[in-house]
């Protein structure tokens, strides 16, 4: 195999894998910047596969065809959306340890999902979607010599569509009012407060924006790259996304590079096998490369990741 | 009111919280059974017969409790240093794989044998806990994301080393050597041939331990110390980054010891893991539960081991998926970890009482 074709399986491979994580990570962004810190991502990915992949399945037996799994994306957004508010109330409203109530959100997904799917299917998944998300050419630009087949050759639209919401968050958390109110939140919600703003709420709608764009995650991963759901189906990307989040320094873009990274790392973990100079590595080394780089990355080795500075504590007006 | 009623008073709303929070969670569950179509009495009595209805249910109870108080034991010591240790998967993990190891590569007398198995396994769970421990105290890393990240390296090269050096038969080691077995013929023949081995007894004794050295050691008043107050430690001369480095170690050592447990006890082996094995996250559940105290960890193990061991019972029964205990516990934790509603509606109706 020469370098081209190489990069013509990994480069695609690295982006679909990239994918899931980003809408995750970008649904985190939004939850950290506000000051909350949310462990659940993983649960909320897995409610959005959940949900995805059942929405999927009755749209399809209503007919709607290849239709059904972007309405079962929007399913997705919304119950994940809805699902995020366990989380928003117990740490902020009820002043709950934010950590425990996520690991209790992860729980909760995991369980409440499988049980479901085994009062619904009387067994341990659902059946396959047959209306999948197709891998496409865009036009054009798939003819460009070199990149084209690298970048935007057999990829799933879901994927252009996480890059370019990348760019759309960075704007709205950046340029816009409501960004700088949600960062005012997660960095000094006192002085937030003292301006009017009203912190609880920004709070709530992070959350809930979190829980929007996780369960889309969850979803295009089942889609896309599972066909059905199963309690297995999401194992560890929502933690991945969340590495990504603070690898990428809770910032859009090195969110995505971040998301990239490990996307990278996860599709030469599955064809290193193929490519002779990689091909001596141990597999293990690709797998447990984004967990370790995070760590590094935490401890200051690759660039001090510092969080906003209120993460994790919850908001009493008057307290000093 | 005099400082006794007080105590007194404190104990009790103690008590109230997961009292109160249990009674939510199976609330909970018997609304989601009859939404589901299932008959919620029904399907608690056969979980309850799945725990107690049979000496050899009862056995396996005991068995499943036996890592859960470990797990909940070491993200109590933990948290009694203010560190909250996510990572008690991965140190289990590993704690599982070196006692396992040494079972396996060694043979010598069982006095010797065995709790050089066991220390194998606290090592290495300590060596995991190490590591978010110093990054603490020197990078000052929030221990959380480190402890996650560490589970999944944790479950990458433990399944890696297995693969390539340790596989037997199919997915899994090869049997330990007798000499480093739990296992207990007597036990198991007074249980009707449950799995229940002599790690349980550890597991008490380890609980027994974790009160004496935080609450009668000067060690322990310093680790606690660090947990209440780190300036107020530090002024009156504690090291607060050596108490919370040990924290973290003997948090990852507990953990790597109930490992152990499962390895030399339940399973005889190792296997490859699919998947994490979630006894680290129910420790979670178990310490939270049980207000980071010995006694209420053995207790909350004992209601979390049972709700495990029941629930097979509860689907063979009478129907209802298993799953349903992992919603329950989910929700437990919710409503321990929400106490603020708790107390809020507590202190309400004793203010209603007193304004009549």
């Amino acid at each position: 195999m020469d370098i081209l074709s190489i990069l013509y399986t990994i480069v695609p491979a690295a982006l679909i894998a990239a994918t899931p994580l980003l809408f995750t990570a970008l649904g985190g962004l939004f939850s950290e910047r506000a000051g909350i810190v949310n462990i659940g991502l993983e649960g909320l990915m897995v409610i959005g596969a959940f949900s995805g992949i059942l929405a999927t399945l009755w749209f399809e037996t209503l007919g709607m065809g290849a239709a059904s799994p972007w309405l079962a994306l929007l399913v997705a957004m919304v119950v994940g959306a809805v699902f995020s508010l366990f989380h928003a109330v117990a740490s902020i409203t009820l002043r709950a340890d934010q950590i425990v109530s996520g690991v209790a959100l992860n729980f909760l997904a995991v369980g409440l999902s499988v049980f479901l799917v085994r009062e619904i299917f009387e067994r341990g998944q659902t059946d396959y979607i047959s209306a999948r998300i197709f891998r496409i050419n865009v036009p054009f630009l798939s003819d460009i010599p070199v990149l084209g087949p690298m970048f935007f050759s057999r990829i799933y639209v879901t994927t252009y569509i996480a890059f370019i919401l990348a760019v759309i968050v960075w704007y709205v958390v950046f340029k816009t009012p409501f960004g700088l109110r949600l960062r005012s939140v997660g960095e000094h919600p006192m002085a937030a407060d003292t301006m009017g703003i009203k912190v609880n709420r920004m709070r709530y709608i992070a959350v809930m924006l979190s829980g929007a764009f996780g369960g889309i995650g969850g979803a295009v991963f089942a889609i896309t790259t599972a066909g059905n759901f199963a309690g297995n189906t999401i194992v560890g990307q929502g933690f991945m996304a969340l590495a990504a989040l603070i690898f990428g320094k809770w910032h859009p873009f090195g969110v995505m590079g971040a998301a990239l990274f490990f996307g990278l790392a996860q599709a030469l973990s599955i064809s290193a096998q193929q490519i002779p100079a990689l091909a001596q590595i141990p597999q293990v080394y690709m797998l447990i490369l984004p967990y370790v780089l995070t760590i590094l990355a935490l401890a200051g080795f690759v660039g001090k990741a510092e969080g906003p500075k209120a993460i994790g504590k919850p908001y009493e007006k008057g307290s000093r | 009111m005099s400082d006794n009623q007080k105590k007194t008073k404190q104990v009790l709303t103690g008590l109230a919280i997961p009292l109160i929070a249990i009674a939510f969670g199976f609330l909970a569950g018997a609304v989601i059974m009859l939404l589901s179509g299932n008959n919620p009495i029904t399907g608690y009595t056969a979980l309850i017969q799945g725990v107690i209805g049979d000496r050899y249910y009862f056995g396996e109870t005991l068995q499943r409790m036996t890592p859960l108080i470990f797990s909940g034991l070491a993200v109590a010591f933990a948290f009694r240093t203010g560190l909250l240790n996510i990572g008690v998967e991965g140190q289990l993990i590993v704690g599982w794989l070196a006692a396992v190891y040494v079972g396996v590569a060694m043979d010598a007398p069982m006095i010797v044998h065995l709790p050089l198995a066991i220390l194998a396994g606290a090592i290495a769970g300590g060596l995991w806990g190490f590591v978010p421990g110093i990054l603490k105290a020197r990078f000052q890393v929030h221990e959380v994301i480190v402890t996650i990240m560490m589970n999944y390296v944790a479950l990458h090269v433990s399944n890696s080393i297995i693969r390539t050096y340790l596989l037997a038969s199919g997915q899994r080691t090869d049997f330990i050597n007798s000499s480093a077995s739990l296992e207990s013929d007597f036990l198991s023949s007074l249980t009707d041939f449950s799995r229940l081995h002599w790690g349980f007894f550890i597991a008490i004794a380890a609980a027994i331990f974790m009160w004496f050295y935080l609450w009668k050691t000067s060690k322990g008043f310093e680790l606690r110390a660090v947990g209440y107050n780190k300036h107020a430690s530090s002024y009156a001369g504690m090291n607060v980054n050596t108490n919370i480095v040990l924290s973290m170690v003997i948090s990852g050592a507990f953990a790597g010891i109930g490992g152990a447990m499962v390895g030399l006890g339940t399973y005889q082996y190792a296997n490859i893991l699919p998947s994490f094995t979630n006894l680290g996250f129910d420790g979670i559940a178990v310490a939270l539960l049980g207000a980071s105290t010995s006694i209420g960890i053995i207790l909350s193990a004992f209601l979390f081991g049972g709700l495990k061991e029941g629930a097979s019972n509860m689907q063979a029964a009478a129907g209802v998926a298993p799953e349903l205990v992992e919603i329950i516990i989910a929700l437990i934790i919710f409503f321990v970890a929400s106490s603020y509603l708790i107390r809020w509606i507590m202190t309400r109706l004793q203010n209603n009482k007193e304004g009549k």
